[in-house]
């Protein structure tokens, strides 16, 4: 017994000093995909967010006589548009549009799932099965089906494209949410918490919210990569966005007519749907095994 | 057994009433009168009020609803605005070329995840793992409409070795399996597989490896069985699962299909939605929808109790 004692002793500082939270950031630092990763996001957001001071061309000023240069032009270094507009720019630019509403889907969901999550697995009872039984409904729907029958219902636009991720993502993250947080309710320091007179909403807020939020953000992070095809998909069917808007989804569409005269510079948006989808969902998977400390 | 088929069965008939529910009110959240399609711009209140009445858009919503499901369970889901002809015909044809698309895909996106998630799971953390594992996260983060474009590209423009769009000759109602018609197949079918080929070469890697390092396969291990049967009983432990998420990707090929239908003009179920929206044939919209929906669901019963049958485990649960 006290050899265990004196070993557990022994083992503890090390791990008591750091933390759980700066035990996943140390090791997340030092998985070089997740941070490679995160460089080229973090890249493409800068660039995103500073594009007007970037000295670019203009993105929507297109040219008759310009059009569909080829990669490489001088003074266009990924060629035109079939407008004649500058595709540097465009994609750029078109960063600002396409993480919007790819993510913002996933931050809504976020925000309502978890919350019902933690509504439905911490009260249980009649309130779990409205919630959960509700949640099972939309996943009669496959997503793609589901997100295009709601914004082919409620017409083109960003904010019906966003509306209808949000309602594709919300049942996913509250299914998650639930199971995190029943398997939460019966420890023993809720027990206890409960015991020591807090009420339900501070319970929830104080005692689960810190321990069931890192599983349910991990799932989240993993969903975006698919919001991001989604929400460019939705464009690129003529539902979200509308021209001359940059947007990627948007430009793959109106560059598909071109893909017999330029079809490199055509496939140029798709190309950044998949850098910015395979990043996050790499660095989805880095963040969930620096989580599993048992590895 | 019976008991949990009979028990899943009646688990459905809730979730199929919610399911036309939610297809019923998708008209009802379309902004705008629904009849706007077929109105001309001119027509007078009265033809408006004619036509309502006609479809039935003025009775109160609870009772549109219940003539509607009513009609829909006797295979009535109603007129197409744009066309003139029934939805569930129009639908009908348009699946049957989906499903050719779904099962082409299935074919090669399993076998090619199944090969993957094994070959990985066993050989974990040695480069077959790590080239396997980075095939299955850029099958899974690729925009597939953009990936059927690239093809369009490589194989059609640049090589013009196979058609780009269309289902070959005869159009959307003359499918067959010949090389006329399998040459138009060909690049929409890979396209629909790298998704499932992703996930299933996830799925299967970790159910390798977790089954891996259970205590039974050190046992037989230890027993001095040799390691192709060692194999055997990996694959037997995680076919329940496998076939589960199999099924279940075979539904999200069936009604995902509209961005790569429409990349390729491929005359089925997802090219229908599509010119459904874009026509606001609501009544086409809502019925694609429906028999969409209810194929999922029709789907996932099955994987339940195929899973069921060959897992005893779950019908104790």
């Amino acid at each position: 017994m006290s050899a265990i004692t004196d070993a557990a002793l022994q083992a503890a500082p090390a791990d008591k000093a750091r933390g759980y939270w700066a035990t996943v950031g140390r090791r997340i630092r030092r998985d070089k995909v997740s941070m490679a990763c995160a460089f080229i996001l973090v890249a493409i957001f800068i660039a995103a967010v500073l594009a007007p001071w970037l000295g670019l061309a203009d993105p929507y000023q297109g040219s008759m006589i310009r059009r569909l240069r080829h990669i490489g032009t001088p003074g266009y270094p990924l060629g035109t548009d079939e407008l004649g507009r500058d595709m540097l720019a465009r994609l750029i630019y078109g960063g600002r549009l396409s993480l919007v509403i790819g993510i913002l889907p996933v931050i809504l969901g976020f925000l309502i799932g978890t919350s019902l999550g933690l509504v439905a697995g911490y009260v249980g009872g009649k309130v779990n099965t409205a919630i959960m039984r509700t949640v099972d409904v939309f996943y009669a729907f496959p997503s793609v089906l589901l997100a295009i029958a709601i914004s082919g219902a409620l017409g083109a636009g960003i904010v019906n494209s966003i509306v209808s991720l949000t309602i594709v993502f919300v049942p996913q993250i509250t299914r998650v949410a639930e199971s995190v947080t029943t398997g939460v309710r019966n420890m023993d320091f809720v027990e206890a918490a409960r015991a020591s007179g807090a009420g339900p909403f501070t319970i929830m807020r104080v005692h689960m919210l810190g321990n069931v939020l890192g599983s349910i953000f991990v799932y989240a992070t993993g969903l975006i990569s698919v919001s991001m095809i989604l929400a460019a998909g939705l464009s690129f069917l003529g539902l979200g966005t509308k021209p001359p808007e940059p947007e990627w989804g948007l430009m793959l569409n109106t560059l598909r007519t071109a893909i017999y005269v330029n079809p490199w510079v055509a496939a140029l948006p798709g190309g950044m749907i998949f850098a910015v989808s395979i990043c996050f969902n790499l660095l989805s998977d880095g963040m969930r095994s620096a989580m599993d400390i048992r590895n | 057994m019976l008991v949990y088929v009979a028990r899943r069965i009646v688990y459905v008939i809730p979730i199929v009433l919610s399911v036309a529910l939610v297809c019923f009110m998708l008209v009802h959240i379309t902004p705008g009168d629904p009849l706007v399609a077929i109105l001309p711009a001119d027509a007078s209140q009265e033809l408006a009020n004619q036509l309502r009445a006609a479809y039935g858009f003025d009775r109160p919503l609870p009772v549109q609803f219940g003539l509607w499901l009513w009609r829909a369970l006797n295979g009535d889901l109603g007129h197409s605005i744009a066309t003139g002809r029934p939805v569930l015909s129009e639908v009908m044809r348009a699946v049957g070329n989906t499903v050719t698309l779904a099962i082409a895909a299935a074919m090669i996106g399993f076998s090619l995840g199944l090969f993957f998630g094994l070959i990985a799971g066993y050989f974990r953390d040695t480069w077959i793992d790590k080239v396997a594992t980075s095939i299955a996260i850029a099958g899974v983060s690729v925009p597939h409409y953009w990936l059927g474009m690239v093809l369009v590209i490589i194989f059609s423009v640049e090589l013009n070795w196979l058609p780009a769009v269309g289902a070959g000759p005869g159009g959307s109602s003359a499918w067959g399996w010949d090389w006329e018609h399998i040459r138009y197949l060909i690049l929409p079918a890979i396209t629909t597989s790298v998704i499932p080929m992703g996930i299933i070469t996830r799925t299967v890697r970790a159910l390798t490896g977790d089954i891996l390092s259970q205590d039974f396969v050190e046992a037989l291990r230890a027993k001095g069985l040799h390691e192709t049967h060692v194999f055997r009983h990996v694959i037997k432990n995680a076919a329940p699962t496998a076939l589960a998420v199999m099924g279940l990707q075979l539904g999200y090929m069936l009604g995902g299909s509209i961005l790569i239908e429409t990349v390729f003009s491929w005359p089925g179920s997802g090219l229908l939605l599509n010119s459904a929206i874009f026509q606001r044939d609501l009544p086409l919209l809502q019925g694609t929808i429906l028999v969409l929906a209810l194929f999922f669901v029709l789907l996932n019963l099955i994987v339940d109790i195929v899973q069921a049958s060959i897992d005893p485990r779950i019908k104790r649960s």
